[in-house]
């Protein structure tokens, strides 16, 4: 079995190196930075906006568990079923129970990440059951049978001319190049879907604790009519998404959208705080909440980097890294891609195993002055890195730094070292980026600095 | 000990440790603006509204037009049906739900009516041109629109018909989207509805190459009329 480093490796090699996939990639994500500078500098202190939102997830988190009973309270006395989670075979025993006794068939769901982390679909197709994806991204990826690219653009890696013809394969629809006609062909095959599904399976942007609520933001319509049309709704998200308030949602909405698309305020900001009500015409006879720990509870028990869950999931760290953008989304081998998902990964699946994405970045630091909430993104990704080797020490690494160490500590033995150095480097001509050259992880890609023909000290000394 | 225990109580257990503010780590200040202090500047920070009705009937049509929403000043509830019954030409049947405007209008345009006040089939809803429903506000800094199942019919009449017409009058537009929320509390606190929803525009999707394409799932048109 590969390992999810070995994997990592192979894949960032690949994807560094198709340039057509990168020049995609930097041209959908520059179009976005310019519509998000624009949208930041229509408010009028986006600064103090950031600062306040961090200050709202800081205080949510940090009397997370008192949030918590209140929302679940609020909505019990309203009807809903609120259910607890601690892990992810937990969270896939539940939903499938409430759609066995319901008796249900089919599924539709909206775009909902924490169902990507507890692998649901494969669970509800095991079990017989007929899922389909109703976000259009989300739609495309179930169809290529992959996982989504970016959590906030899951398809963004495809051409149209791919999407054409995996819907003229898999829906046997005719070949066109307009992006309308191929939104158009989504729109009439998930109608009937929307109107036939027994149950609707949507996640949350936000869980609203004063007034018992989770919010769904989205562009397209379709958690709308997930939530509107079959029987039973079942909402699925993490224990971190908590808001205090209500009117927090002036606040976060809009700094959202801007973060995530560029937008002033997406499509539909919508907010369900129970089945249909008795005064009501529509809606869910059953609405059912998931609240998922999957270790969040461990995160949150590192007070250093409890603010990772702060995070709104607007994707904006993703768009702007550099690694990101060079090695793409599937390389990740994660549920949530870039920074964001480099930090909290190790957390959520095990440190060891995931340490290595921590090691991908450029340290550059452009994730956390883009994020929203303030999350120390960058420093997080050297406290992963630092936390790793304090768990599990590399004894190659101990031994490199002992010996540099030492070196470094004995004046005489550094100049006798660096003058071998000197005498000894037009040699490594032979071994240049061969497997011999002890240097090889530079040399493969970069040229080796040559040492200078006289120390600063020989310099100073001999100066005139 | 149930799930809900288990969980709470390895959240309490994780909190016995405290945690820096963001921003405050420097000066180690650790005070933190409460929520009373900053609630009253939100609105400051926000993007900018103008003084009077007039600007923000400006800033609303604005940012109709950016979004593509159709907005419309009508003076009269004659010309706001002269207006409709222009619009109707091709419809065959349309969606609405019983209300002061909706009832000044649905009547007038002659057309078969699925009415969602006491259910409806969702198939019947899916076949109709058009759903018309009133709203509790307008906003005036994103052109958005607030529905809520109470005063918009449900939730699928203003989402399942291709064509979602919506029925303000004047004094429902309001500056920003502080004040949108502190009319929801107001006229609901004691008892909201299951289904609250700020419309920003018709449905869209930018998940084919970011090219921007309107009716995803939701309606390929918003017609705000403003009486």
């Amino acid at each position: 079995m590969t390992t999810p480093v070995h994997q990592f490796h192979t894949d960032a090699n690949r994807a560094a190196q198709d340039l057509q996939q990168r020049a995609q990639i930097q041209s959908a994500l520059s179009s976005y930075e310019t519509a998000c500078e624009a949208r930041k500098s229509a408010f009028r202190d986006w600064e103090s906006a950031r600062q306040t939102a961090a200050e709202i997830k800081w205080d949510a988190v940090n009397h997370l568990d008192q949030h918590l009973r209140e929302f679940a309270d609020k909505l019990e006395s309203r009807g809903t079923q609120v259910h607890w989670a601690s892990n992810e075979q937990q969270a896939r025993d539940i939903i499938l129970e409430i759609i066995r006794s319901n008796n249900a068939h089919s599924i539709i769901k909206s775009k909902v990440m924490t169902g990507e982390e507890i692998h649901i679909n494969e669970a509800l197709e095991k079990a017989a059951f007929d899922v389909v994806e109703s976000d259009l991204g989300e739609f495309i990826v179930q169809l290529r049978r992959e996982a989504p690219y970016h959590f906030v653009f899951p398809a963004m890696h495809l051409k149209r001319g791919e999407i054409s013809e995996l819907f003229n394969r898999e829906l046997g629809t005719a070949l066109t190049e307009d992006p309308e006609e191929l939104t158009m062909i989504a729109r009439r095959v998930l109608r009937d879907k929307y109107i036939t599904a027994d149950v609707g399976i949507s996640g949350a942007n936000f869980a609203i604790a004063e007034t018992g609520m989770i919010s769904i933001t989205e562009n397209e319509g379709n958690a709308r009519l997930t939530c509107a049309l079959p029987k039973v709704h079942i909402a699925l998200l993490g224990i971190e998404k908590v808001l205090p308030r209500l009117r927090d949602l002036a606040l976060f909405l809009p700094m959202l959208a801007t973060a995530g698309a560029g937008q002033a305020l997406t499509c539909y900001n919508s907010l369900y705080g129970g089945p249909r009500q008795p005064d009501e015409c529509d809606g869910p006879e059953e609405f059912h909440v998931v609240l998922l720990d999957n270790n969040r509870t461990q995160l949150l028990a590192d007070k250093q980097q409890r603010d990772a869950l702060h995070c709104i999931r607007c994707g904006a760290c993703l768009n702007v890294c550099p690694i990101y953008r060079s090695i793409g989304g599937h390389t990740y081998g994660t549920t949530y891609q870039g920074p964001i998902g480099s930090v909290i990964t190790p957390h959520l699946r095990g440190l060891q195993d995931w340490k290595h994405l921590s090691s991908a970045s450029s340290l550059c630091g452009a994730c956390t002055q883009v994020c929203p909430v303030k999350i120390d993104l960058h420093h997080h990704l050297l406290h992963n890195r630092r936390n790793a080797v304090i768990d599990k020490p590399v004894w190659r690494e101990k031994l490199q730094f002992a010996i540099f160490r030492s070196v470094m500590n004995r004046p005489k033995l550094y100049r006798f070292c660096v003058r071998i150095g000197r005498l000894m480097q037009p040699l490594h001509r032979l071994v240049d980026g061969t497997r011999l050259d002890p240097a090889r992880g530079w040399t493969q890609t970069r040229k080796l600095p040559r040492i200078a023909p006289q120390t600063f000290k020989d310099f100073w000394r001999n100066r005139k | 000990m149930s799930e809900r225990e288990n969980i709470l109580g390895r959240i309490r257990e994780a909190l016995t440790l405290s945690a820096d503010v963001p921003g405050h780590k420097q000066n180690n200040l650790l005070q933190v603006v409460s929520e009373e202090e900053a609630a009253p500047h939100i609105h400051e920070w926000l993007p900018a509204v103008g003084e009077t009705i007039e600007d923000g009937l400006a800033l609303f049509a604005k940012n109709s037009a950016e979004l593509k929403t159709d907005f419309r000043l009508v003076d009269s509830l004659e010309d706001l049906n002269a207006q409709i019954t222009e619009m109707a030409s091709g419809w065959k049947k349309i969606a609405t739900h019983s209300g002061e405007l909706t009832d000044a209008v649905g009547d007038k345009l002659g057309l078969p009516v699925c009415s969602t006040d006491e259910g409806y089939e969702a198939s019947d809803l899916e076949s109709c041109d058009v759903g018309i429903t009133q709203c509790d506000c307008l906003v005036a800094q994103t052109g958005s629109v607030l529905v809520t199942a109470r005063s918009a019919g449900g939730r699928a009449l203003s989402v399942l018909p291709p064509h979602h017409i919506v029925l303000a009058q004047r004094s429902q537009l309001l500056p920003d989207l502080p004040a949108a929320f502190a009319l929801l509390e107001e006229r609901y606190a004691s008892n909201y509805p299951s289904f609250i929803s700020l419309i920003t525009g018709p449905s869209r999707t930018g998940d084919i190459e970011r090219i921007l394409v309107l009716g995803a799932h939701g309606p390929k048109q918003l017609t705000v009329f403003c009486l």
